[in-house]
């Protein structure tokens, strides 16, 4: 199948590369772009860890063909710290011990992301149904709502 | 000895510094088992059975060869013959020989320029099969008139005239079960199952594998043992451990499921024919479901004689697991673990390995535990409530204690199951009101841990800092304890410690990181390294100041003269005998290797409060209570980690998590949509008491802690479920119409 | 003597002993004597077992053993 030039913005720079029409978004990141971040876990949009912001939304960049990139925005986890500061919710996620293989980690900052932007002072039932598509099997959850809620108070207190 | 009085005598193990590896893993930068790519790299993908049991007929790999790009296919003519054992098995298992064995066996392999060409060249091999009789569950698959899975698969502990499928069978016990029964008010038999459940890594398996006609390779691979996957693909492939060299990538997930290996030796038997272009192999979601190593399923009869104060005189365990078509499901374990937090005179032992038309079983966290506890903790928790008797008061008089003899013959070290229990009973969650329809469940649980071949090397730099190479693969936050531990005995800064998880080529064989080992047997290698260097360095010391080195001793990250008649000499700091070193006789290491004796057995016990509505049968887990003996926690947010996450597997075994077959042998639930893993808003916190009894067979105490998590949930959700409606359930996983069903029965 | 204690059906190996009692100084020795009485048990001991010593799980074979050591034999162990 002949490949389709695709240009787009991801973490604010402007990439290009040729996708195969069949490809999706995590595809071309993760092979095209060499940002390998945002991980494959399932591949059908179930367990969240190639969550990327589409022109501001959250996505699953599995479920996205990435011939739909072209002339967008594409956010991953790479482009989440700033000038070399981290975010947040990365510092958080660091001293909560919110990550022990880490493979969700990215997925899960991404979304958490998103939602601290809507709502800056969610409860832990709204952050587990917020991230309830975000699948982690090492913590058992506990730890990414400590650090999601201690992100949101530094972040709240910093506003 | 209270928790406080330990740590005092520390300065760094027991705090909770940011882990080593948290900036990479934070930033998208840790690279995975997925993440590389090698220059002339192409990408494989496997042909999978359709059918759960099949006579391969003929394979016709042609169409896909002619499509451009298409570089090689591998099927099982290209490996070796001859292998015998657990080699053959692996190598079978690998590659389909005569037979497909289970929907999704692997059956061909195929490299392609793309991972989309790879996919569409296997879609194009062309497999004839004869479809033959399957069968899935355990106990038909014991049955005398089951389909036969193999010929001859059974070893010798199998006595003459057992059903075909039988290949594995072991007895033991000890005391005399019939007076011990006769002793007993209240005996009681029953029977329980559970089904197979994945581990459910979020990370599918990923190598880039390369080997050229040399018969030299290299391989990266998400694995939990990299000299695992070195050996077992030599072993398959008959190639020389020497000239493998095998580099662990980050690793999302294991829980057992990646200490062996599934399309490995595929990556590197496709780069051979393809002319030694290195190959990659990314699972999807469905392969991993269906072709990796999930855990067994079991059926399991118990009975228990218990007097009216509580008091257990006899236990009795018949176990039926199967593990796939492949002999290996964790039977001895279950049993061994089934009555081992339990003081009991009288016992008898029986299980059964039974071949069945699934995966080849992998271990998962506690292999076998959990489906013993299941059985054995319900069966206990129903007999106390016919007699009236508080289960934790039940648990606290029949439990072991250092000097008892182990249900499985060994005699317990120092343990802490009295002291985990103590402190589950103490703990503000067992005084929460219930409300209606709401029930409490508590169960304990045992795990043996283990310590395995662990080799470590330390080297001091040029600045005074330690690199510490260890063979096993980080995680959970390894990396962080270990440099702890290194820190603490050098007497410098946790962040001078730098853990690396190295290649095959640069240490000793290692063990996986599996059996709760890791921070216990390359922690304590890691110590016993550092004091090598410590004494190293304290010869240079006492040369450059003329003294005996017996009149030298290392005080906080320095050489000093050991009281007033050693001399007089201010104290040379790590720092600066580092940077002469070169000029003091070269370079200064430590190293250590053994099978390291005294790891502690683990013990812990949980306490769950669930809600179940009438109206649908669902279970809501209201409160979560993790109590386990780390012995030292060096690390506490990563030993609270171990508790929570082992708890929240639990948690999914017992209410959801199953392999679903169908009347034809596939597998049904072969996506994350349906084979549904507890989300975040399934769970709600978990909250955990670490106790410390510490083990002596550690420099710092340390007692695996990865394992046992996982085992009282099961058991203690089905507690608490009774405890709410009445019902009783003895088949996992609890799922509402199951509960339902019951329910209605009940009346 | 040292004790070694088998389990139960390994006794049709040992013409119903449960416990065979061998002259050894190390692991090694003790499943050596172990076979030189009982050859049956050689494919057993092969496939592999764990060895329990005075209660500690032993994994090194050359480790020395008291003339008066009780031994269990377990199938063997593993992890996940
Ligand atoms: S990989 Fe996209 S949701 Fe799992
Ligand atoms: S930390 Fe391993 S999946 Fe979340």
């Amino acid at each position: 199948m002949s490949r389709i030039h695709v240009t787009t913005t991801v973490n604010g720079d402007t990439v290009e590369f040729l996708a195969d029409p069949r490809e999706t978004l995590l595809d071309c990141l993760r092979d095209h772009v060499g940002l390998t971040g945002s991980k494959e876990g399932c591949g059908t949009g179930d367990c969240g860890a190639c969550s990327v912001r589409l022109d501001g939304t959250l996505v699953c960049s599995c479920l996205v063909l990435g011939v739909e990139a072209q002339g967008r925005t594409v956010e991953t986890i790479e482009g989440m710290a700033t000038g070399g500061e981290l975010h947040p919710l990365q510092r958080k996620f660091i001293e909560h011990a919110a990550l022990q293989c880490g493979f969700c980690t990215p997925g899960i900052l991404v979304a958490a992301k998103a939602l601290l932007e809507k709502n800056a002072n969610p409860t832990d039932t709204e952050i587990r149904y917020w991230l309830a598509g975000n699948l982690c099997r090492c913590t058992g959850y506990d730890k990414i709502i400590r650090a999601v809620q201690d992100a949101a108070a530094e972040m709240r207190g910093a506003a | 000895m209270p928790k406080d009085e330990l740590k005092a005598e520390f300065r760094l193990v027991g705090t909770r510094p940011n882990r080593p590896d948290g900036l990479d893993k934070v930033t998208g930068r840790a690279r995975y088992g997925a993440d590389a790519t090698l220059p002339g790299m192409l990408w494989g993908a496997v042909v999978r059975s359709p059918h759960a049991h099949a006579k391969i007929v003929k394979i016709d790999a042609s169409k896909a060869l002619a499509l451009d790009g298409v570089k090689a296919v591998v099927t099982r003519a290209d490996l070796p013959t001859g292998l015998t054992g657990e080699d053959w098995n692996l190598q079978e298992n690998t590659l389909a020989g005569e037979k497909a064995l289970y929907d999704g066996h692997a059956v061909a392999a195929v490299a392609a320029t793309s991972r989309l060409l790879a996919e569409e060249a296997a879609r194009l091999v062309e497999v004839t099969y004869e479809v033959l009789p399957h069968v899935i569950d355990v106990d038909d698959a014991i049955r005398p008139d089951a389909p036969v899975i193999r010929e001859g698969a059974a070893d010798a502990s199998v006595p003459p005239g057992m059903p075909p499928n039988v290949v594995r069978y072991l007895d033991f016990g000890r005391g005399d079960i019939d007076a011990g029964f006769a002793a007993a008010d209240l005996v009681r038999e029953q029977t329980y199952k559970t089904e197979a459940t994945h581990q459910g890594y979020i990370e599918p398996h990923a190598c880039v594998g390369q080997l050229g006609a040399d018969g030299k390779g290299e391989m990266w691979v998400c694995t939990q043992g990299q000299w695992y996957i070195r050996k077992m693909c030599s072993a398959v492939l008959g190639l020389e451990a020497a000239q493998l060299r095998v580099t662990p990538s980050e690793i999302g997930g294991g829980f057992g499921g990646k200490t062996t290996i599934f399309m490995e030796p595929l990556s590197l038997a496709l780069s051979r024919k393809a002319g030694g272009r290195p190959v990659k192999i990314v699972m999807s979601r469905s392969e991993v479901l269906r072709a990796t190593g999930p855990t067994a399923s079991a059926s399991m009869d118990v009975k228990i004689g218990m007097k009216k104060d509580g008091t257990i005189t006899a236990g009795r365990a018949e176990f039926r697991m199967q593990g796939g078509a492949f002999p290996g499901s964790p039977v001895a374990e279950g049993l061994y673990c089934a009555f081992a937090p339990y003081a009991i005179p009288a016992l008898q032992h029986i299980g059964y390995d039974v071949l069945a038309n699934r995966p080849k079983c992998a271990a998962y966290r506690a292999p076998g535990s959990p489906m013993g506890a299941f059985a054995v903790e319900s069966l206990i928790d129903e007999m106390c409530r016919e007699l009236g008797l508080d289960p934790m008061a039940v648990r606290l008089k029949n439990a072991v204690r250092e000097g008892d003899t182990a249900s499985y013959g060994a005699t317990f070290g120092s343990i802490g199951l009295i002291e985990t229990l103590e402190a589950t009973a103490a703990h503000p969650n067992l005084a929460v009101p219930l409300g209606p329809n709401q029930g409490r469940g508590i169960a304990s649980g045992f795990w043996f841990n283990h310590a395995g071949e662990t080799s470590v090397t330390l080297a001091i730099g040029e600045d005074g800092t330690a690199t510490v190479s260890v063979g096993t693969p980080d995680i959970g936050g390894s990396r962080a304890s270990i440099a702890l531990m290194t820190a603490e005995t050098l007497g410098i800064r946790y962040e001078d410690v730098r853990v690396n998880i190295v290649e095959t080529g640069a240490l000793g064989v290692n063990e996986p990181t599996h059996g709760s080992r890791a921070t216990f047997a390359s922690g304590k290698a890691a110590v016993i390294a550092a004091e090598a260097a410590i004494r190293e360095m304290c010869n240079r010391a006492a040369a450059e100041w003329g003294i005996e080195p017996e009149a030298v001793e290392w005080v906080q990250g320095a050489a000093q003269p050991a009281g007033p008649n050693a001399g007089k000499f201010p104290p040379m700091s790590i720092a600066e005998i580092a940077s002469k070193m070169g000029g003091t006789g070269g370079p200064i290491s430590g190293h250590h290797e053994s099978v390291p004796d005294g790891f502690g057995a683990s013990f812990g016990a949980h306490v769950v409060d669930v809600e179940v509505d009438p109206e649908t049968g669902r279970t809501t887990v209201l409160r979560y209570l993790v109590v386990q003996d780390a012995g030292r926690a060096i690390h506490p947010a990563y030993v609270e980690g171990q508790y929570q996450g082992g708890a929240a597997q639990g948690i999914g075994w017992a209410l959801n998590e199953e392999y679903i077959y169908g009347k034809d042998g596939r597998l049904q639930n072969t996506v994350f949509l349906d084979y549904r893993i507890p989300v975040a808003s399934d769970l709600p916190p978990i909250d955990t008491v670490i106790v410390e009894v510490p083990n002596p067979g550690h420099p710092y105490g340390v007692r695996g802690v990865g394992e046992t998590g996982i085992t009282p949930p099961l058991p203690a959700i089905a507690n608490a479920i009774h405890a709410a409606t009445g019902v009783r359930l003895r088949h996992l996983p609890m799922t509402p119409p199951k509960i339902l069903a019951a329910m209605k029965t009940k009346g | 003597m040292v004790a070694v204690n088998l389990w139960s059906s390994l006794a049709r190996f040992t013409d119903g002993a449960r416990v065979v009692e061998v002259q050894a100084a190390t692991i090694a020795e003790a499943l050596q004597a172990l076979v030189a009485l009982h050859p049956g048990l050689e494919p057993i001991l092969k496939g592999g077992v764990s060895v329990v010593v005075n209660g500690e799980v032993m994994p090194n074979r050359h480790a020395t053993i008291a003339p008066d050591a009780e031994i269990f034999l377990l199938q063997a162990l593993k992890g996940g």
